[in-house]
């Protein structure tokens, strides 16, 4: 299981900010979980589609789409950062 | 170094009085306190939500502060953001660098300053005209944080 959170935009528009997942079989990298979660269809195609500028996190570290992910970590999905 | 994330208001003098105590070896103090306006891209902003990443957000910003440390001579940092409802006139950002030498303490806390716009998961709502929206990254910002691409002493 990987824990996947989502911030702020993506939170809202995919109506939670945390699940467990069992991550799917071939799925090895970020690139992999995004594009499976994006099959799930409606927002989550929308948010988590090819071209939506997305940034992610494994393990509280930015990651890019070829980071690998694994059994146990904690992984974030969310929009270009805002603060300051 | 301090890092801390709150709801609550910051005193600046208290915070820079209290980052320099008793400290000889510090001839330097720049701070940077970042403000909530009252306009955003040509609407009235009556107020602002910011979101943060627990655990993370306090991790990046101490990596870009430890940054600072190996490009410049801090002698210690202190970097207080808000978050939760602001509205217009609150501040929302301090940043404190204590140093030998005016050079470092400007340009570490300005450094820490671009990078924790473009790297530390910070994310604005704004309410503007009765209605609420997601504030977009800026490309500026992106040009700030990567001017200091280039090492300079």
């Amino acid at each position: 299981m990987v824990t996947i959170l989502y911030f702020a935009r993506l939170r809202e528009a995919l109506g939670t900010g945390r699940e467990e997942l069992a991550l799917p079989e071939r799925v090895a990298d970020l690139a992999g979980l995004r594009q499976a979660l994006a099959r799930r269809g409606g927002a989550w195609a929308e948010e988590l589609g090819q071209g939506r500028r997305i940034r992610a996190a494994v393990n509280q570290d930015m990651a890019s789409d070829d980071t690998s992910v694994r059994d146990g970590d904690e992984i974030a999905f969310f929009p270009p950062v805002t603060g300051g | 170094m301090t890092v801390r994330i709150q709801t609550e208001d910051f005193d600046a003098g208290a915070e820079t009085a209290a980052i320099r105590k008793g400290n000889p070896a510090i001839g330097a103090v720049a701070s940077f306190v970042g403000i909530v306006r009252d306009v955003n891209e040509g609407d009235r902003v009556s107020e602002m939500t910011l979101e943060h990443y627990p655990g993370m957000t306090e991790k990046s910003i101490a990596n870009i502060v430890t940054e600072a440390r190996q490009r410049w001579h801090v002698i210690d940092a202190l970097v207080v953001h808000r978050v939760g409802v602001l509205r217009p006139t609150d501040q929302i950002v301090l940043v404190v660098v204590a140093s030998g030498h005016r050079g470092h303490a400007f340009a570490a806390c300005e450094f820490i300053m671009d990078y924790l716009k473009t790297q530390a998961p910070f994310w604005k709502k704004e309410r503007a005209g009765g209605r609420t929206r997601w504030v977009d990254a800026r490309a500026s910002d992106d040009a700030a944080a990567e001017r200091w691409r280039t090492p300079r002493d």
